[in-house]
């Protein structure tokens, strides 16, 4: 029997978003649910009813009806009290809970007997990434983030010289490069801005550096990482030289877009009012941790509010105001769970608490509550060991002309130049002069050898080798005046061995030389653009 | 023709040696090249056969045997799968090396050839012969043994004999010993019996290096005999003081041992420690136990690698071994170019020892028309690897291994690699969980973003083929 995934009107006020999109649909159906969807979910995020009910879905008018129904529900922000009133005993809800912050939800959903996964609680262990909504939200928010703060802001963010005058570009400070950090790094500076960046995290710097950043160090010494990749609590002198260099920033930038955030505790106040007052009329500070109290002191929750000339933006709901895109994105974090606890495709879920990532999700388990989870294992090594494997493929090859890879050693060099003396001084020593002649020619072919070779290129290869291959036949001319040299007849020579053995390399060279060559054409012949 | 005109022949035919092998450096100049080596061929030839050294009465015999091999060579030539080029070539060096102990053993008995040579001069000689069969034999048994491992007529595991640097030795020593015999002889029937011991462990010699080669060096040795056969035709033309034969034999040698070279360097390993064989026993058991592969490989199906594929911007393709057993090369170029009539970037990215011959993966590729400009060399494209949505290792294993990299204590450490898992999906291609030649468990197949799909390469993708049509 199919189980039933229903998806519900979103009911929080400003909320946009919806927790499937027709796309993902398709694809639980595959998995071998049924997909119910409220009517009238997706129209905030431009998803028709007849979106969803082309895409599989059926399409139910009465939320009520929907809650009590289904066995598994989908949704986005957490459910309001009634809404945990209507839900059926022993279902399963997911969604965004927030344990720590809503004790009190947990404990009605676990009166409810309901099995509850978090998305909010997904472990931050590379298996897990895929299901990672917050990740995916927080790429939305800083995105949003620098569109808000172009809004606001009223001047162009990339520089120009235009005949009515020269344009300096924005300069734009993120603080907190994570995921939301590291989106609105990318979006400012595809707009043309300059961008700086500051994290606890020296590691980031990279990172930073990749989205088109500058990192801005602090210069104390602590590290800033804290379990499974998130930023922790600084000590007093690592925030005292942490300010001063916010504050040199403040008087230097256009627009700030703060992302600090610490798990499970208030963000943290990094821009003073002192800071605000410094910035330059217009200027513009978007503050992504305003829900949890803002890394602004002034930041108001919800609101755009104009302070000392200065825009303050502490809108909370910025994934939101990007519905569509965010909407597909957690669908897709959503189908990736369901995949996960779904394993044999056959539209019925295993809450599998022996997996990891499952275990962590999941907050309640049929009336149970199991929040927080046993801690995670360490996810991200420590820098120092993970610099290593960085380090260990060789350094740039040569390739062309003279291309053998590092230079001898000098000692090296020494004994093979020794040694190529002794080598020559014994063979003019001794040898006759027909033999150096020959020698002579020998080395120098070599040598023409060595220069011609290192500039086939690697994909003619094999051609090279059969072709040089066919050329080795040249050993025939050997044999070939074997056969009948313009000699009187000498007593003992035994004609008839020599004859034979001749005419049979012959034949064995020409084998060589006719299908070298030939195989050689064949095979060049392929080689076209 | 007079012996000057003959000598400006084989000048004339030299250049043309050169020519054809500097052809070789671009797809666009190669064929010119091919032709450049072929009417060197011819010119060399036929300035030998109406040269002063050869009488009229020789003209019957030659082109009999001319013709017979000819025959021989160019049915070979017509009939050979690209897939089996490594064979082939193996097979070619043995002729050469076969043809060169002929040379060297008629070249002994034939009084005319010393002729009045004297002293040094005649020492210089009789060394001549004895180092031109010795390498003619190498390369001969080397080459049969080489082909008979890669047409999987012989098991390529390394087979490795107690003591076998001892042996070496031993057969090194009693090589010298009877060449000093060999020199002090006085007679043809005298310096006979030295001659054939010596060839004989000669032979053996050659057998035992390539059998205790394991499979994955296989480019290392294929090139290193081709090598050998340059030098066995310049050791004859010392023996015959024949500039051409020394010359053309300089060039061969030279260009097999720089291949040999960059074989080398691209398994990060050292020459003398793949010749001295044995490569992929030793390390099996002890990474087995050392690093046992905690996780799981998650399969993958030909529809969803469709799926993937048609959402894909930028696909790298890394054919190794297994395609070219599979005989898949064909349609991977199918899907390639449906994929790329979507607008999908295809690359295919080449590591220097896919395969079992330097090269290899390129002739199937352009035996399947793929064009040689979206084929690439590993060093071109593994940084492009993170902005890739899809790299597909079809029959690759040891050349994708992240332990290269990541694990000191791989016996595959430090050797160039692929870097595959960088790509955001990675699909493996495979018939089962096999390691690869050189037994080293792969970490790819258990990274998060790896998928393996799992079954014989050409079926696989022959069903990846319809389900992107549908």
């Amino acid at each position: 029997m199919a189980q039933v995934i229903a998806v519900p009107k979103e009911t929080a006020a400003e909320e946009r978003r919806v927790a499937t999109v027709p796309e993902v649909v398709e694809k639980l159906i595959k998995l071998g649910f049924s997909v119910v969807v409220q009517s009238g979910a997706g129209e905030a995020a431009n998803f028709s009813d007849d979106a969803y009910r082309a895409a599989g879905a059926e399409i139910a008018d009465n939320a009520a009806k929907l809650w009590s129904t289904s066995d598994i529900i989908f949704k986005v922000r957490g459910p309001s009290a009634e809404e945990v009133g209507l839900m059926r005993e022993g279902g399963t809800l997911v969604s965004f809970i927030w344990p720590a912050q809503n004790p009190e939800l947990l404990k009605q959903l676990a009166a409810k007997k309901a099995t509850v996964l978090a998305m909010d609680s997904v472990p931050r262990v590379s298996r897990a990434q895929k299901l990672d909504a917050l990740s995916s939200m927080a790429n939305i928010a800083g995105y949003r983030a620098v569109i808000e703060a172009a809004h606001q802001f009223g001047r162009f963010f990339t520089g120009q010289i235009t005949a009515a005058g020269k344009v300096p570009p924005a300069k734009v400070f993120v603080i907190g490069a994570g995921v939301a950090g590291l989106a609105a790094i990318g979006t400012a500076s595809g707009l043309g801005a300059i961008v700086r960046a500051n994290d606890t995290r020296p590691e980031v710097a990279d990172q930073v550096k990749s989205m088109g950043g500058e990192f801005v160090m602090v210069e104390y010494e602590e590290e800033g990482t804290g379990v499974g990749g998130y930023a922790k609590v600084m000590s007093e002198g690592f925030l005292k030289a942490q300010a001063e260099v916010f504050a040199k920033q403040a008087r230097d930038v256009d627009i700030i877009i703060t992302t600090a955030l610490i798990p499970g505790k208030p963000a943290p106040k990094l821009i003073t009012a002192e800071m605000v007052k410094s910035m330059r009329a217009g200027s513009v500070i978007v503050d992504l941790a305003a829900e949890q109290g803002g890394n602004c002191e002034l930041t108001v929750p919800h609101q755009v509010t104009v302070k000392h000339g200065v825009t303050l933006i502490g809108y909370t709901d910025l994934p939101s105001r990007l519905a569509r895109q965010s909407s597909t994105l957690y669908a897709n974090n959503l189908l990736r769970l369901t995949e996960e606890l779904c394993k044999t495709k056959d539209g019925a879920i295993n809450v599998n608490m022996e997996d990891e990532v499952i275990r962590g999700t999941t907050v309640a388990k049929e009336g149970n509550v199991t929040w927080p989870p046993p801690a995670p294992k360490l996810s991200a090594a420590p820098p120092a060991a993970r610099a290593k494997p960085a380090a260990a493929p060789p350094a740039a090859k040569g390739h062309g002309h003279g291309g053998a890879g590092a230079p001898m050693s000098v000692r090296a060099t020494a004994i093979f130049l020794l040694g190529g003396a002794l080598l020559f001084w014994f063979i003019g020593a001794y040898a006759p002069p027909a033999f150096l002649a020959h020698f002579t020619v020998f080395v120098l072919a070599c040598f023409v050898g060595y220069m011609v070779i290192w500039n086939v290129t690697p994909a003619l290869h094999t051609p090279l080798m059969s072709v040089t291959n066919a050329i080795s036949s040249i050993i025939a001319v050997g044999a070939l005046v074997q056969v009948a040299p313009p000699i009187s007849e000498t007593a003992g020579r035994p004609e008839a061995w020599i004859l034979g053995l001749a005419l049979l390399s012959i034949a064995l060279v020409a084998i060589n030389m006719f299908g070298g060559f030939a195989v050689t054409r064949r095979m060049l012949g392929m080689f076209r653009k | 023709m007079s012996a000057t005109l003959v000598t400006v022949s084989y000048v004339g035919a030299t250049i043309l040696f050169i020519l054809s092998l500097g052809g070789l450096s671009h797809p666009e100049t190669s064929r010119r090249g091919n032709t450049y080596g072929i009417i060197g061929m011819v010119i060399a030839v036929l300035a030998t056969v109406f040269g002063p050294r050869v009488t009229t009465e020789g003209y019957p015999w030659i082109i009999l045997a001319m013709l017979v091999g000819a025959t021989i060579g160019l049915y070979a030539a017509r009939i050979v799968k690209m897939t089996q080029m490594p064979e082939l070539v193996a097979l070619m060096h043995s002729l050469v090396g076969l043809a060169a102990v002929l040379i060297g053993f008629t070249n002994y008995i034939d009084p005319a050839a010393a002729g009045a040579l004297e002293g040094a001069e005649k020492t210089i000689h009789e060394l001549e012969i004895y180092i031109g069969v010795l390498i003619g034999a190498v390369t001969f048994s080397g080459s049969v043994i080489a082909f008979g491992k890669l047409s999987a007529k012989i098991s390529g595991k390394p087979v490795l004999l107690p003591a076998r640097h001892w042996l070496n030795l031993a057969g090194l020593l009693v090589v010298i010993w009877f060449g000093w015999q060999f020199i002090n002889t006085h007679s043809v029937s005298e310096g006979m019996l030295p001659l054939i011991v010596m060839t004989v462990v000669a032979l053996a010699f050659g057998v035992h290096m390539v059998m205790a080669i394991g499979g994955a060096d296989m480019p290392v040795v294929v090139s290193m005999l081709n090598s050998y056969s340059g030098w066995a035709a310049a050791a004859t033309g010392f023996m015959l003081s024949n500039d051409l034969l020394i010359v053309t034999g300089a060039l061969v040698g030279s260009s097999g041992a720089i291949l040999s070279y960059i074989m080398c360097r691209a398994m990060n390993r050292h020459f003398v420690a793949v010749i001295a064989g044995g490569f992929g026993t030793g390390g099996s058991a002890q990474t087995a136990a050392g690093q046992q592969q905690a996780g799981e490989v998650s399969p993958i199906l030909a529809p969803e690698t469709a799926e993937l594929l048609r959402e894909a911007k930028n696909v790298i393709i890394v054919p190794g071994y297994g395609m070219a057993v599979a005989q898949a090369q064909h349609t991977v170029y199918e899907i390639t170019q449906h994929l790329r009539e979507m607008g999908i970037n295809v690359r295919f990215g080449i590591h220097p020892v896919a395969g079992r011959m330097p090269g290899h993966m390129n002739v199937l590729l352009a035996e399947a028309k793929v064009p040689y400009d979206i084929v690439f060399e590993m060093d071109e494209l593994n940084e492009d690897f993170p902005n890739t949505d899809v790299a597909i290792v079809i029959g690759a294993n040891d050349i994708v291994n992240p332990a290269a990299q990541e694990d000191p204590t791989s016996p595959i450490a430090g050797m160039p690699v692929l870097e595959v898992w960088k790509a955001k999906t990675s699909i493996v291609m495979k018939r089962s969980m096999a390691s690869g030649y050189a037994g080293v468990d792969n970490p790819l197949f258990y990274k998060e973003n790896n998928r393996m799909l799992f079954g014989d390469a050409k079926k696989t993708l022959e069903e990846v083929m319809v389900a992107l049509m549908a």
